[in-house]
C-alpha cells in the first residue's frame, strides 16, 4: 500500500506519545510535549513510512533484520563490515519522490517567512529510543545549522543510516533488542540559536534524590555539554520549597556553535570574562525546574530533559519562561530500575528513633 | 599548623602564647579552667556561640555552671550512651570546650540500658513534664527577683532584737549571694533538663530526611519542624503591638527616629489621656517581656531592654514609622503554618515506601513534641532569669561602692566568684568591728589589670579550634547546636591550612543572595552602630536581636547551626544567611562589600 503524503511527514504538534511505533520516540515525545503546552522548537517528522519504503528497497522484508541479528555483539569486525554495508546502500538509495515531496513541504512550511535557507536541526527518532527500559541516548546522528530543502533531504537519509551505524547496533545486538519492527523516524525542526543550553534532570543523576531537579548548563548549543567538551555549570533546585539549594559554576573553556563558514557547528573557545560565570539567571532556574517539573509530573516518572534558551538573561521567572525551549524528554532509567529500600521503618513508639540513635555512635553528614 | 606528623591537626593549646599586655590573664579564672599537658591530645573548639568576647573574672560562671548542670544530665542522670559531659578550658579569656566520648562497647551497652529507661520515660510524659518545668522555672524566676541584698545601716533594724529573730544582717550578705549563684546553678540543671533529648530528636529527624533527600538543605528541614508561636518572638511582637497603638490614638510623631526613651516617656503624660494610656499599655508589656537580653545572657554586659531601652525603642520608632505609611507587620502566622504543612506533605509524598512515611510521621511528631521546650527555653533562662541574676549580682557590686571597696558596681564582675565572697566576708567584719572594710587597697589594681588584659584580649583572635582533627564528632548537642560536624572541622581545617583569601565558608542557614556593606558587630552593646541595608557579621546572633534583622540585609555569623537563632529569624523575614563560619568577624571588616550566598554557605569579600 503506498502511504498517502500525510503518512510521511506530520508535524510535531499533532503527535502523541503512543505514536512511537510510526514516529520514532524522539519525535513522539517532542508531541507529547507540544501537548501539555510545553515550548518545542516548530518542527514535523518524517515518518517511520518513509524510512521503510526506502529500507524496503535494500532487500526483501525481514532479511535485513535476521542478517543484523545473527551478529555476535564480540565481534565487532563482522559488525563493521555488515553496517558499512547497509549505511552505504541506504545513502545510495534514491529518496522516493513522494517522501522528497513530504519533506519539502514541510521544510516549506517550517521555513515560511524564513525562506529557503531556513537552518533547522535534522534529528534520530528511532522506535526504540527513549522508552523507559533504555535510552539509546546519542546513538543516533543529529544534524544542526541545516539549511536547504536538498541538505534537509540529504541529512533526513543519513539519520536514517545511523539506525546501522557501528555503536548502535553493537547496542542493540548487547541489549538484545530485535530487529523486528525496528525504524527510524526523523525530527526537522527550527534551528535555535541559544544563549546557553544544557540538561535537566528531575531526580538527581549522582543522589537518585527525588525532591530536587538538577540543572546542568553551558554556553551556546547543549552539544558541547552532551558530548563531554565542557563541564557545565550545575544547580540544584528543590521542588518542594523551589529554593536554589546548591550551586555550582564551573570553569566553562569551550562552547559550540553555528559555524561561521556555512553550515554545521564549531567548537569554539568561551571569551575570558565569560568562564567563570554563572550562564543561567536565578530566574531562568526557576523557569527551566517549573518546566521540568511539569514534564515529570505529565509523565509520572522522572524524566532527563534537554533544553535551551534564547536571549539575554534579564526579566522575571515568567519573562524567561518565554525563552526557555525544550529540545528533548527521556524517562529517567537509571535509578527507576533500582529497587526502593527504605531508609527507615516505624518503630513500636516514636521516641525509639532517637533513642536507638542516640545508642549507636556514629554517623556525621 | 602541624604539618609535618601524619595526624592532622590544629594548633595545640600549649602551643598558644600569652596575649601582649595580658600576660596574667589565668588570675582572672579559676585553676581548674586552665589547659592540662595532655590536652594537647584532645580536640577543642572555641565556643564563639556562646563566648564571642574574652571572658571577664566574673562572667566566667556562665561557663562554669552550664557545664556543671549539662554535665551531670548527660553523665549522670540520663545517662546518653556514647558521650559524657562537656570540659571548658579557658585560654587568654576565651573558652573552648570538648565533649567526652564513650568508645568502649561494653560500657555503651550499659549505659544505654539505664538511658532507655530514663529518656523513654521523658518523651512518653513530655508534656506534663514540660508543663511542671515551666511551673519550676517560673517559681526560681520568683525567687531570685525576691533577693535582697543587705543594707548595712549603723544600727541593726529592732525587728531583730525585738522579735529576736537572731541573726544579724551581715550574715545574709553571703546567704544572699550565695542564693544567686545558686538558684542560677538550679536554672542551668532546669535549663538542661529537656536539652539533650530534644537535640536528639532533631538530629534524628535530621538524619532520616538528608538519607531520603541527600539534596535537602538543612534549612528546609527546620521549616517542617518549627513552631510559629516561639515565645522569643514576644518581645518583638509586643513592640509591634505598641507602634500600632501609638499610630491609631495619634501619637506617632511622639517616637521619630534616634528619639530618647526616657525624653519620650517623660513627654507622653502631657499627651491626655492617649499618651497615659499608651504608658499603661508599656509597662504592662515591660514585665516580663523587657526582661529579653540584648545578648543571649552570657555577659553581665548582656542587660535587658528594661536596662537599655534605647534597643527596644530603635526598633519601636521604625515600626511606628512603618505602621504609619500603612504597613502590615503582623507576622502572616497562618501562611507559614499553612507553608509548614505543604513542604511537610510533598516531602512525605516523595518518600519511597510506606515504611518510611510512617517512620516521617513519627520522627517529625517527636521533634513537633520537643519543639515549644527546645524553643521557649531560651526566654525563660538565658533571658528572663538570667538578667534577673546579673542584676541581684550588681545591688551586691553597689553595695561594695557604698562600702568604698569599689569604685564602680560594675567592678564586681571583674572578680571571681570566689574572690567576690572574700570581698563580702570583708564587709561582713569591718561592719562587726566597726572598723573600715581593706578591700579598696587590695581590690582596685586587681580590677584595674584586668580591665586592662580584657581590652588586650579582645584584639586576639581565637583559633576555631584545637588539638588534633577528630576522627568522629558524635555528640547531637554540638551537631545542632553548635553547627559543628565533620564538615565544619573539615572546613576549618583547610581554611587554616590553605583557603581562599576572599572566601569565608559556613552554612547556608537561609537562602538567597544579596550583596551589600559588611557591619561587623563583635559586642552586642554595637547595635546601634547598624545602618539601614547593611549587612550583619557577628559572633553569633542572639533571639532579641529581633528587631535589627528588619534592618540588615544578610546576616553572617561565626557559630551556628540550622536551628540556631539567626537562622530561625532570618528564614523568618526572608533574608540570606550563612552561620557556622568560624571566623567571618576575623576575616571581614566593616565597610568591606561582601556578597552573601545562603544558598551555598559561602560569603565572598568583594573589597
Amino acid at each position: 500500500m503506498v502511504p498517502s503524503p500525510a503518512q510521511l511527514a506530520r508535524p510535531l504538534t499533532a503527535l502523541r506519545g503512543d505514536d512511537r511505533p510510526t514516529v520514532g520516540g524522539k519525535a513522539a515525545s517532542l508531541g507529547e510535549l507540544t501537548a501539555v503546552g510545553v515550548p518545542v522548537p516548530a518542527g514535523f517528522v518524517v515518518t517511520t513510512a518513509a524510512y521503510r519504503q526506502v529500507v524496503a528497497a535494500l532487500g526483501p522484508d525481514g532479511a535485513l533484520g535476521g542478517q543484523i541479528e545473527r551478529l555476535d555483539p564480540a565481534d565487532r569486525t563482522g559488525i563493521a563490515a555488515v553496517t558499512a554495508w547497509v549505511r552505504e546502500a541506504i545513502l545510495a538509495t534514491p529518496i522516493p519522490a513522494d517522501v522528497r515531496d513530504a519533506i519539502t513541504t514541510g521544510y516549506r512550511a517550517l521555513a515560511g517567512e524564513e525562506g529557503r535557507g531556513a537552518p533547522v536541526a535534522v534529528r534520530s527518532s528511532a522506535t526504540i529510543e527513549d522508552s523507559e527500559s533504555a535510552s539509546f541516548a546519542g546513538l543516533g546522528d543529529t544534524y544542526l545549522w541545516v539549511q536547504g530543502e536538498d541538505a534537509v533531504a540529504d541529512h533526513v537519509r543519513s539519520c536514517w543510516a545511523s539506525l546501522y551505524s557501528v555503536e548502535s547496533v553493537s547496542y542493540r545486538r548487547h541489549q538484545g533488542v530485535p530487529e523486528r519492527g525496528l525504524a527510524m523516524g526523523v525530527v526537522v525542526q527550527l534551528m535555535v540559536d541559544p544563549r546557553c543550553a544544557g540538561v535537566m534532570f528531575t531526580r538527581s543523576p549522582v543522589t537518585g534524590d527525588t525532591s530536587v531537579i538538577v540543572i546542568e548548563a553551558s554556553w551556546g548549543l547543549g552539544s558541547a555539554l552532551v558530548s563531554g567538551d565542557v563541564t557545565p555549570d550545575s544547580y540544584v533546585v528543590s521542588k518542594v520549597t523551589g529554593e536554589i539549594v546548591r550551586r555550582t559554576v564551573a570553569a566553562k573553556l569551550r562552547q559550540h556553535q553555528r559555524d561561521p563558514a556555512g553550515a554545521g557547528v564549531c567548537v569554539a573557545t568561551v571569551p575570558a570574562e565569560l568562564r567563570d560565570v554563572p550562564c543561567l539567571t536565578d530566574a531562568e532556574i526557576l523557569a527551566l525546574a517549573g518546566l521540568g517539573r511539569r514534564v515529570s509530573e505529565h509523565y509520572g516518572a522522572p524524566q532527563d530533559i534537554e533544553w535551551a534558551i534564547t536571549g539575554s538573561g534579564a526579566g522575571t521567572e515568567a519573562e524567561a519562561g518565554q525563552r526557555v525551549l525544550l529540545l528533548q524528554s527521556r524517562p529517567e532509567t537509571v535509578w527507576s530500575h533500582r529497587p526502593a529500600t527504605p531508609v527507615a521503618a516505624p518503630k513500636a513508639r516514636a521516641f525509639d528513633h532517637v533513642l536507638e540513635r542516640l545508642r549507636a555512635p556514629g554517623t556525621t553528614r | 599548623m602541624d604539618s609535618g606528623g601524619t595526624t592532622r591537626s590544629f594548633t595545640l593549646p600549649s602551643a598558644i602564647e600569652n596575649v601582649p599586655g595580658a600576660e596574667n590573664w589565668r588570675s582572672m579564672y579559676p585553676y581548674f579552667t586552665g589547659f592540662q599537658p595532655g590536652d594537647d591530645q584532645r580536640f577543642w573548639f572555641y565556643n564563639s556561640m556562646h563566648f564571642p568576647e574574652p571572658m571577664p573574672a566574673f562572667d566566667a560562671i556562665t561557663a562554669e555552671i552550664p557545664y556543671t548542670a549539662i554535665g551531670a544530665n548527660t553523665t549522670r542522670l540520663f545517662v546518653l550512651p556514647t558521650t559524657l559531659g562537656i570540659e571548658h578550658r579557658i585560654v587568654n579569656g576565651r573558652v573552648y570546650i570538648t565533649a567526652i566520648p564513650v568508645t568502649d562497647p561494653a560500657e555503651i551497652g550499659r549505659r544505654a540500658e539505664i538511658f532507655s529507661e530514663r529518656a523513654g520515660y521523658y518523651y512518653q510524659n513530655w508534656d506534663r513534664l514540660y508543663a511542671g518545668w515551666k511551673d519550676r522555672i517560673a517559681s526560681l524566676i520568683s525567687e531570685i527577683e525576691a533577693i535582697t541584698v543587705p543594707e548595712l545601716p549603723e544600727f541593726e533594724d529592732e525587728r531583730v532584737v525585738m522579735e529576736s529573730t537572731g541573726v544579724a544582717q551581715n550574715h545574709y550578705v553571703r546567704e544572699n549571694f550565695h542564693k544567686c549563684l545558686d538558684l542560677y546553678s538550679k536554672m542551668w540543671h532546669h535549663h538542661t533538663e529537656f536539652l539533650m533529648l530534644g537535640y536528639g530528636a532533631y538530629v534524628v529527624f535530621f538524619e532520616f530526611c538528608k538519607n531520603a533527600f541527600p539534596e535537602i538543605s538543612e534549612q528546609t528541614v527546620a521549616r517542617m519542624v518549627a513552631g510559629i508561636d516561639v515565645i522569643m518572638y514576644r518581645p518583638d511582637d509586643e513592640l509591634k503591638r505598641l507602634a500600632k497603638l501609638a499610630v491609631s490614638t495619634g501619637l506617632a510623631e511622639e517616637f521619630p527616629e534616634g528619639c530618647d526613651p526616657e525624653a519620650v516617656l517623660a513627654a507622653l503624660p502631657e499627651r491626655g489621656e492617649a499618651g497615659r494610656a499608651w504608658l499603661a499599655a508599656f509597662d504592662a508589656v515591660r514585665i516580663p517581656w523587657f526582661h529579653v537580653s540584648t545578648g543571649d545572657g552570657f555577659y553581665h554586659h548582656h542587660r535587658s531592654w528594661n536596662e537599655n531601652l534605647a534597643v527596644p525603642f530603635a526598633a519601636l520608632t521604625r515600626y511606628v514609622r512603618l505602621v504609619s505609611t500603612g504597613e502590615s507587620l503582623d507576622r502572616p502566622t497562618a501562611t507559614l503554618l499553612a507553608e509548614r504543612e505543604r513542604i511537610a506533605a510533598e516531602y512525605r509524598a516523595l518518600l519511597a515506601t510506606d515504611e518510611d512515611r510512617g517512620a516521617f510521621d513519627q520522627m517529625l511528631g517527636v521533634c513537633r513534641l520537643v519543639f515549644p521546650y527546645v524553643e521557649d527555653h531560651k526566654f525563660y533562662c538565658e533571658h528572663w532569669f538570667t538578667t534577673r541574676f546579673f542584676q541581684k549580682i550588681r545591688a551586691f557590686g553597689e553595695l561594695l561602692v557604698r562600702k568604698e571597696v569599689l569604685a564602680d558596681p560594675d567592678d564586681i564582675f571583674y572578680l571571681q566568684h570566689y574572690e567576690i565572697d572574700q570581698a563580702l566576708a570583708d564587709l561582713m567584719l569591718a561592719w562587726a568591728s566597726g572598723g573600715p572594710p581593706l578591700g579598696a587597697a587590695h581590690w582596685h589594681p586587681v580590677i584595674a589589670e584586668r580591665k586592662r588584659m580584657l581590652d588586650a584580649l579582645k584584639t586576639w583572635s581565637p583559633p576555631p579550634a584545637l588539638g588534633p582533627v577528630p576522627e568522629a564528632l558524635n555528640d547531637p548537642a554540638v551537631q545542632m547546636l553548635w553547627g559543628i560536624t565533620q564538615d565544619t572541622i573539615e572546613s576549618w581545617y583547610s581554611q587554616s591550612a590553605a583557603g581562599d583569601e576572599r572566601e569565608v565558608r559556613g552554612y547556608g542557614a537561609s537562602s538567597g543572595i544579596v550583596e551589600g556593606t559588611a557591619r561587623v558587630l563583635r559586642d552586642v552593646n554595637e547595635i546601634g552602630t547598624i545602618r539601614d541595608g547593611e549587612i550583619l557579621v557577628c559572633p553569633v546572633t542572639a533571639p532579641s536581636w529581633g528587631p535589627v534583622f528588619g534592618k540588615i540585609k544578610a546576616a553572617v555569623s561565626d557559630i551556628g547551626g540550622t536551628m540556631s537563632h539567626a537562622a530561625i529569624v532570618a528564614r523568618e523575614y526572608g533574608m540570606p544567611a550563612v552561620v557556622g563560619t568560624g571566623q567571618a568577624t576575623k576575616r571581614i571588616k566593616t565597610g568591606q562589600r561582601v556578597r552573601v550566598d545562603g544558598d551555598r554557605g559561602v560569603v565572598t569579600i568583594l573589597g
